[in-house]
């Protein structure tokens, strides 16, 4: 099963219409409901970055029998290092998305802990692609 | 303690989701900052904020959290009351501040997640 759909920088209506999406589909497919909050959760923080740091951007999500598969794919300014961004407390947020109840410097480390693979690939001034992976079951059950 | 309580203690007006408000509700979390609230592993909860916009709705949509407490009169939009009303939330406010609001709330038994 395969969705998508596209975000607007700047644009902080739309941010969580594809996690709220994306729920209701892992909902209707009876997946367990902690792995659902962790999953949708993981993509809210993505889609929230996206919006309040790129200019636009796209949202790719495959479901299959074991795993979600999530790609935010942004075109934008991109994270000069990745390692520095990573950890808790750094923000380059503007006030205007800190008014939103953001940019304190914990999305990055909170989509981290809630997917099972977080790989992300940035290019200064091009952007940013951040892919996501959480599997159904417990590994090793 | 139920929703209704909570209504009573802080005197608030219920926005949506009336035909809930005899549901039970252990823990509470109040806080502006919706990256915290993100953070948390505990759905069974009431969030008490003053922020109130779409985020508001967004963040308690997907961490689970079916009941927010508006303080200090905040003003739900069309759009935030039609986004709660889809996913079965609870919404009230309050006139009272963050403060005074949790303070009640604490002092009658309403538990802190931390």
């Amino acid at each position: 099963m395969q969705f998508k759909f596209e975000l607007e920088g700047g644009n902080f209506s739309k941010a969580g219409y594809a996690s709220s999406q994306i729920k209701k589909v892992l909902k209707q497919l009876s997946i367990d409901s902690h792995i659902i909050k962790r999953v949708v959760v993981a993509l809210y923080e993505a889609e929230v970055n996206v919006v309040a740091h790129a200019w636009r951007g796209i949202v790719q999500a495959e479901i299959d029998a074991d795993k979600i598969s999530l790609i935010l794919q942004d075109e934008g300014p991109g994270i000069p290092d990745i390692d520095q961004a990573m950890q808790e407390g750094f923000s380059t947020a503007s006030p205007a998305v800190r008014e939103m109840g953001f940019g304190a410097g914990m999305g990055l480390p909170n989509m981290k802990k809630n997917v099972d693979e977080l790989k992300i690939e940035s290019k200064v001034d091009e952007g940013t692609t951040v892919r996501m992976t959480t599997y159904f079951s417990v590994k090793g059950e | 303690m139920k929703i209704r309580q909570i209504q009573e203690l802080t005197d608030a007006t219920i926005i949506c989701g009336e035909e809930s408000v005899e549901h039970d509700v252990q823990y509470a979390f109040s806080s502006d900052l919706m990256s915290d609230v993100l953070t948390l592993d505990c759905n069974e909860m009431i969030l008490i904020t003053g922020l109130c916009n779409m985020q508001t709705i967004r963040t308690a949509e997907v961490a689970d959290v079916s009941c927010i407490l508006f303080v200090r009169g905040k003003k739900v939009t069309p759009e935030m009351l039609r986004l709660a009303t889809e996913n079965n939330m609870i919404l009230m406010k309050t006139e009272y501040s963050m403060y005074h609001a949790v303070g009640e709330l604490y002092c009658n038994g309403l538990l802190s997640i931390y």
